[in-house]
């Protein structure tokens, strides 16, 4: 017996995930939803492959309670690992089971049988039967044996190839989003959101809101959380807008400016934990080299600020929501507003790209709030691009402290890696608590968790995901400091923890290299004993001809490299930056080994949409705090890349398609980060180690030098 | 009160009531059911919810519709006709130019203003036309890519 995939042994009927009910047609059923990355084209593929139909006969059922497989959270990069592998297994079956029937119907030999495009074939001849005309003969309301052999690899016509994204053509045309559902009589709501955790509302001018909003409202309120609603868009955009700088606010945890700074972070509350592992060998004790690195809050920055409508009628609650996880949602809703889950459907509906626990989650319990104060209206509430900023969960703050003893021969034979950070996932369900904002402000909300955890190591780590290099190294040291009393709400940004982990261990190695007088690449080579390590290394350094380009003035490049959660996609980056008074970022080559890629231009659009958002992040963002709150609640005070400053990009994969799929959309972040930074330090002649790498850092390391 | 405002969406005459000041994208999604116009930000500072006005790319999230009387808004939708794609649109399908897609329209708008002045614009230029647009998701080359093949496929016609 095959050990079947977390997925399937949690939704083990195969007529779950694949059934023929309409002609023509094959539903294909998944827990895991479309957040912009082309999944859902990808998983399309792999059911395609498998059953021998045209991807165009799928119908695609996504991330909605009461049909969909129960599978977690889209996230981690683990949706083509994870459910990828179960729809394989499941559409193997299924289609075995078929030709079994037919088997033995026409009393021939399975291997007489053929599929194409889900009509069947003997000897090459259709047989007039296909799924559809034989789908109420085979019984598909049982569990999944897991012992039906997918087809090997080098038999793929669709998995492997570029299908196009299944839903673009939708969104070059007009309406595609859940922003886009509201139905003509809707109730228009939005929210007014507290300033800081746990603030009270103090004062609040009802009549003033009313009368900047120009046109009836109703005032939906509960303890600190408010709602305005109305028919008419326009009025509740407005009254919220007035509301936002009239209410008063007391008490509650306010951020001071310094949050996010290195300083802050390392003098914040702290819970530690030691892990060493492997023994110091070689004459340790010649040279320590020590450094210090940290990136600020970061914010996921979506184009569309978040957005879910809800109905309440007859005592059932319907959510439409760009959630990531619909099964926990349901679940915690139903918590929070004392209502029975099952009376609670939750479906998705595409957002706008999702980088992580936006305030997908948030919205849909602001606007389940309202429905159920509402009942019989469809409410759709829209976030605020202030609220955004100011509101939604953040990717945490973090230093890391790196210190290496070498040995004789300039290589790490002890090795400690020490992290500081708030959490990084507090998603509905985590630490046993709803995580939902609005109900937090209830009267009677939820009970806070009774203890603040992050991810755990063995799940991919939080703060901790890839605290430990992939080199070659004796001796292993980790110290956690997780700090889980900050006065900023923190869970998942693309990456987690491996962002900062990466840019840390792969700016450090260039300063190891540095000491040892080697070239960081040869450097990094010494210490990797994983081939498939060494072969996306040595890619990216002959794609960028690495050791053939000498640096000229105010122009160099620099290397980075990882395999996302040391179990996910291996990635090595190089970079090539200007810097004058600030760094203007040229070229990036990038080598990646995915394993089996399922879809190569959507992986490619994947790894090189990373290394852009990483270069944002890299070079421009820090959440800011003034007053006590966020400072940075406009695309202008947190500016990202713009068109005019991304760089031309190459990709190679690396052909491994007979090793299982590798999670990639996660995996070019941390090697851009240290590649850039690598980059600038080789250009300055001087390390810069907080991030980001904004112009006013370079003038003051450049007025520095002088 | 006024008797409303008359201007031109998409070629079609249309008739807009009510309040002046309120923001021609929401006039646009909620009175006309043109959704493809997307809220961003609403203060003219993403690009999710360009339109041309008068043919020039503009931002309709903080633009009243009092200063629209009489002229001529285009929208994505306006870009071709129901049911097919221009061009532009092809384009960004063959470069499969989009991941969340969120910005994409805003965008298109743009790009079809500056190909119209300009049918082969250089990766500057393309850059340039489009500094306005935010795009989170890091699909700019792609994006610069299709409008630059577009440019070449309008050029190519007789």
């Amino acid at each position: 017996m095959t050990t079947l995939p977390k997925s399937l042994l949690d939704n083990p009927l195969l007529g779950t995930w694949i059934s023929f009910e309409e002609a023509g047609r094959v539903r294909l059923a998944t827990g895991k939803v479309e957040i912009g990355q082309g999944v859902l084209t990808a998983l399309a593929q792999i059911a395609a492959e498998e059953l021998d139909i045209s991807p165009a006969r799928l119908r695609i059922v996504s991330g909605e309670t009461p049909t969909s497989p129960r599978e977690g959270f889209t996230s981690g990069s683990n949706s083509i690992a994870i459910s990828g592998s179960s729809i394989r297994l499941v559409c193997a079956e299924v289609r075995a089971l078929f030709l079994r029937y037919v088997a033995d119907r026409l009393a021939c030999p399975i291997g007489a049988l053929a599929i194409e495009d889900g009509r069947f074939l003997r000897a090459g001849r259709h047989i007039g039967q296909d799924y559809w005309s034989i789908a109420a003969e085979v019984d598909l309301a049982r569990p999944a044996a897991g012992d039906a052999a997918p087809k090997p690899p080098s038999n793929y016509r669709i998995v492997g190839q570029s299908l196009s994204r299944l839903d673009l053509a939708d969104k070059v045309t007009g309406a595609a989003f859940i922003h886009d559902l509201a139905p003509d009589d809707v109730l228009h709501a939005r929210m007014l959101r507290r300033p800081w955790p746990g603030a009270r509302l103090a004062d609040f001018d009802e009549a003033a809101v009313r009368r900047a909003a120009g046109a009836p409202i109703d005032i939906v309120r509960d303890g600190d959380l408010v709602a305005f609603t109305s028919d008419d868009e326009v009025a509740v955009m407005r009254a919220a807008q007035s509301a936002r700088g009239l209410a008063v606010w007391t008490g509650g945890a306010r951020p001071p400016s310094a949050a996010g700074e290195p300083n802050w972070i390392r003098a914040q509350r702290a819970r530690d934990r030691i892990v060493e592992t492997g023994a110091v060998v070689g004459a340790a004790g010649n040279r320590v080299v020590e450094a210090s690195f940290s990136r600020p809050f970061l914010t996921y920055g979506s184009i569309g600020p978040s957005c879910a409508l809800a109905e309440y009628r007859d005592g059932a609650l319907t959510v439409w929501t760009h959630s990531q996880g619909v099964f926990e949602l349901r679940k915690w809703l139903a918590h929070a507003l004392h209502i029975d889950p099952a009376q609670v459907t939750v479906l998705h509906r595409q957002g706008a790209g999702c980088y992580g626990h936006n305030s997908a989650d948030d919205a849909a319990f602001d606007a389940a709030f309202v429905a159920m104060r509402t009942p019989n209206r469809t409410v759709r509430v829209q976030w605020t691009r202030e609220d955004e900023f100011s509101a939604a969960p953040m990717g945490s703050a973090m230093v890391v402290g790196l210190r290496a003893v070498l040995d004789a021969n300039s290589r790490p034979a002890d090795w400690t890696i020490e992290i500081w950070s708030p959490v990084h996932a507090q998603r509905p369900g985590m630490n046993g608590s709803a995580n939902l904002l609005g109900a937090e402000a209830l009267t009677d909300a939820p009970s806070p968790p009774a203890e603040i955890n992050d991810v755990a190591d063995d799940a991919g780590g939080g703060a901790t995901r890839n605290a430990q290099a992939l080199y070659d190294l004796p001796r292993h040291k980790l110290v956690h400091h997780l700090l889980p009393h900050v006065p900023v709400r923190t869970s998942s940004l693309r990456g987690l923890g491996a962002f900062a982990n990466v840019f840390a261990i792969e700016s450090f190695m260039d300063e190891l290299a540095e000491t040892a007088g080697e070239d960081p690449v040869a450097y990094r080579l010494s210490l990797m004993s994983d081939p498939r390590g060494r072969q996306v290394i040595e890619t990216a350094a002959e794609m960028a001809d690495w050791f053939g380009t000498t640096a000229h003035d105010g122009r160099a490049r620099g290397f980075g490299f990882a395999r996302y959660k040391n179990r996910a996609a291996y990635a090595a980056v190089v970079a090539e930056v200007e810097v004058d008074e600030q760094v203007r970022l040229r070229r990036v080559w990038a080598a990646v080994d995915a394993g089996l890629v399922i879809n190569p231009d959507g992986a490619a659009n994947q790894i090189e949409g990373g290394i852009i958002q990483a270069a944002s992040w890299t070079l421009k963002e820090g959440v800011r705090f003034a007053d006590g709150r966020v400072a940075s609640d406009s695309w202008e005070s947190y500016p990202i890349l713009h068109f005019s400053e991304v760089p031309e990009i190459d990709i190679r994969f690396i052909e491994a398609r007979h090793q299982p799929t590798l999670g990639l959309g996660e995996a070019s972040l941390g090697p851009t980060a240290a590649a850039i930074g690598n980059a600038v330090a080789r250009t300055l002649g001087r390390r810069i180690r907080a991030l980001p790498l904004t112009r006013e850092r370079i003038m003051a390391t450049l007025l520095a030098e002088n | 009160m006024s008797n409303g405002y008359d201007l031109i969406v998409n070629g079609n005459s249309v008739h807009v009531q009510g309040d002046g000041t309120k923001p021609l994208l929401s006039v646009l999604r909620n009175e006309l059911g043109l959704r493809g116009s997307r809220f961003g930000c609403g203060t003219e500072q993403c690009g999710a919810c360009m339109v041309l006005i008068d043919g020039e790319p503009s931002f309709s999230c903080a633009r009243a519709i009092e200063s629209l009387a009489g002229k001529s808004v285009t929208t994505v939708e306006g870009l071709s006709p129901v049911g097919s794609l221009s061009p532009l649109q092809q384009a960004f399908l063959d470069e499969q130019a989009g991941q969340c897609g969120y910005c994409l329209s805003g965008i298109l708008i743009s790009a079809a203003a500056l190909l119209a002045r300009n049918p082969t614009p250089s990766r500057g230029e393309i850059a340039a036309a489009l500094d306005r647009h935010l795009c989170r998701c890091g699909v700019h080359n792609r994006i610069m890519r299709a409008v630059a093949r577009a440019g070449a496929l309008i050029g190519a016609r007789p």
